[in-house]
């Protein structure tokens, strides 16, 4: 019996965390199968048969697969399940939206946001925003897991040949219905795969002052953070958010920039490899997780920051 | 209308969580609990629909201990009519509460089905999703907006790439993101009246639904700590030690 990952893309291109997940879920048993739902998502599932971790690509397309309802999900996986001992995807929105209608479908206990695998079925997860870290060992003959996708590296991309089988969609479920999303585009690296992350708290003080985080990130080929707090201020758009129910970030890079380190956000960050706090409070909690801190005014350090980053002759990108 | 919101009690989110010594868990002796803040967001929610004469009755629900019956009371306090407390003890994995849910939406009947998105304890982020998929019901979760419009529901939802829409058909499941709403505080006069509404107690066991645990906790521990850093005197020395010593500029 093997593993059944649940892809995500956009319909043309895999979405780069599925590849973390192909990591873990190779973790789990090597015989790995992924399923690919979408509409005229053909592209899409070539990509996924050349990741040579995979075995076997399932493609299961249908007009109202378009738009990644759970609802219309859920039952063609379920179905699927029948021949697999694991469900695989990341713990994402897309996954955490989907995998607990599949698991409680199945009447399967999932494993949400595993780190890792300690065994086929013994994994490691953290709790309590990160604050412990639970082994649990799920007893279920078919398991459920959502992976965090950051806790794992991407895998191989290219140089594998799997086939494509094609499967039955299952009917529309006629209760949901799509109406829109609002898709912020940019041009900067995304969030949670950004080698570097600059973010802002609620010492920003307003939206506009965020120019300061810009030009930090632009300097940096950053992407752009923020705390809870500056989100629900309306600084920023809450795709930006990082924290226990935003955006799990592990840069190589973090610079915190007027925040002053909440439970929540640390959970969200203090993976990073390097965490930098720019902070006028010096009691401030993410001074706790700060490989290098500095006490200072925001509204006069960053823009020393970005001249001292202008003095230098080369900046890794 | 009728709205049935469901509430979990939690360790306070402004409480430093403690490992305890023999990684059984972690530590809730004279430790502050408070209602699981996206779940406040569900309760001002459905008051707040009430309030603009779209809904009835707004009904909270929670499954735990005995104790669990102040964050009913809380529910109470803050505009909800009545409350139900499923007593159950030891650890309930979402899929048993989903089924515990389950039983009280067929008892109940509601037209919608409120929670907070996440529990910030276990932070599985299950169980509203569970119990849609045991009632066949839609779900909209991670929920900032909420309209209702007849026999429908328009909600914006927060995903990871911006915010989407959708409207589902009542009845339905909502669970609430921590943006959704500002939770009111509860008045001392209501919080006086809240403690004559009647919570229902049901025990777990008369539901008729099997609770015991799939998943063995086999330790908890602490995570690893990061090394102690350092403070830099000046923006000159924070460039210089990221590029020179962290090497990451």
């Amino acid at each position: 019996m093997s593993v059944l990952l649940v892809a995500e893309h956009n319909n043309k291109e895999l979405k780069p965390f599925t590849l973390n997940a192909v990591t873990a879920a190779s973790q789990m048993d090597s015989d790995l199968h992924t399923v690919i739902i979408g509409n005229n998502c053909g592209d899409a599932a070539k990509k996924l048969s050349e990741l040579p971790l995979v075995k076997k690509v399932i493609q299961v397309e249908a007009a109202h697969y378009e738009n990644f309802v759970a609802e219309n999900f859920a039952p063609v996986i379920v179905k699927l399940a029948e021949n697999y001992s694991y469900v695989v995807c990341s713990a994402n929105t897309f996954g955490k939206n989907l995998m607990p209608r599949i698991a409680a479908s199945l009447d399967t206990s999932q494993v949400s946001d595993i780190i890792k695998v300690i065994s086929a079925d013994t994994f490691l997860r953290p709790i309590y925003a990160g604050n412990a870290f639970a082994t649990v060992k799920s007893k279920d003959p078919k398991k459920c897991i959502t992976i965090r996708p950051t806790s794992f590296d991407p895998c191989e991309s290219s140089g594998g040949s799997a086939p494509i089988e094609k499967a039955e969609p299952s009917e529309e479920f006629n209760n949901t219905k799509f109406v829109k999303r609002e898709e912020i585009k940019s041009d900067r690296p995304e969030l949670g795969t950004a080698r570097v992350v600059v973010s802002g708290g609620r010492g920003m003080q307003s939206g506009d002052n965020f120019k300061l985080i810009t030009s930090v990130a632009d300097k940096l080929n950053a992407a752009i953070g923020a705390s809870r707090a500056a989100v629900d201020a309306g600084y920023i758009s809450n795709d930006h958010q990082v924290g226990q129910t935003g955006k799990v970030v592990v840069p190589d890079l973090y610079i915190a920039i007027g925040i002053s380190g909440a439970i929540q956000h640390l959970a969200g960050m203090k993976e990073s490899k390097v965490i930098v706090a720019i902070n006028k409070d010096g009691e401030a909690p993410i001074f706790s997780v700060a490989d290098y801190g500095l006490e200072a005014d925001l509204f006069e350090a960053v823009p020393q920051f970005i001249e001292e980053l202008n003095k230098l002759n080369t900046i890794q990108k | 209308m009728k709205i049935l919101v469901a509430v979990k009690r939690v360790i306070d989110y402004n409480v430093q969580v403690r490992v305890k010594e023999d990684n059984t868990g972690v530590v809730t002796e004279n430790v502050k609990m408070s209602t699981n803040p996206p779940d406040d967001n569900a309760i001002e929610e459905a008051v707040k629909i009430k309030e603009s004469g779209k809904a009835t009755e707004v009904v909270a629900v929670s499954v735990g201990e005995e104790k669990a019956q102040e964050t009913v009371r809380k529910a109470l306090a803050v505009g909800a009519d009545r409350g139900i407390l499923i007593k159950a003890d030891g650890i309930l994995e979402p899929l048993a509460v989903s089924k515990l849910l389950q039983k009280i939406v067929e008892k109940e009947k509601p037209d919608l089905v409120f929670m907070g998105k996440q529990a910030i304890d276990d932070d599985c982020n299950q169980t509203g999703q569970m119990l849609s998929a045991l009632l066949n019901w839609p779900q909209a979760t991670f929920a900032s907006k909420i309209e209702i419009k007849d026999k429908k529901l328009e909600v914006t939802r927060e995903i990871d790439e911006g915010l989407e829409t959708i409207e589902i058909n009542i009845p339905a499941i909502v669970t609430c993101d921590l943006r959704l709403n500002e939770p009111r505080y509860a008045s001392l006069p209501n919080i006086m009246k809240a403690k004559k509404k009647p919570i229902e107690q049901i025990n777990a066991s008369d539901l008729g639904v099997d609770t015991s645990p799939r998943i063995e906790q086999i330790k908890v521990e602490e995570p690893p700590k990061r090394k102690a850093g350092i403070k830099v005197k000046s923006v000159a020395e924070l460039v210089q030690k990221l590029k020179n010593e962290a090497k990451v500029i």
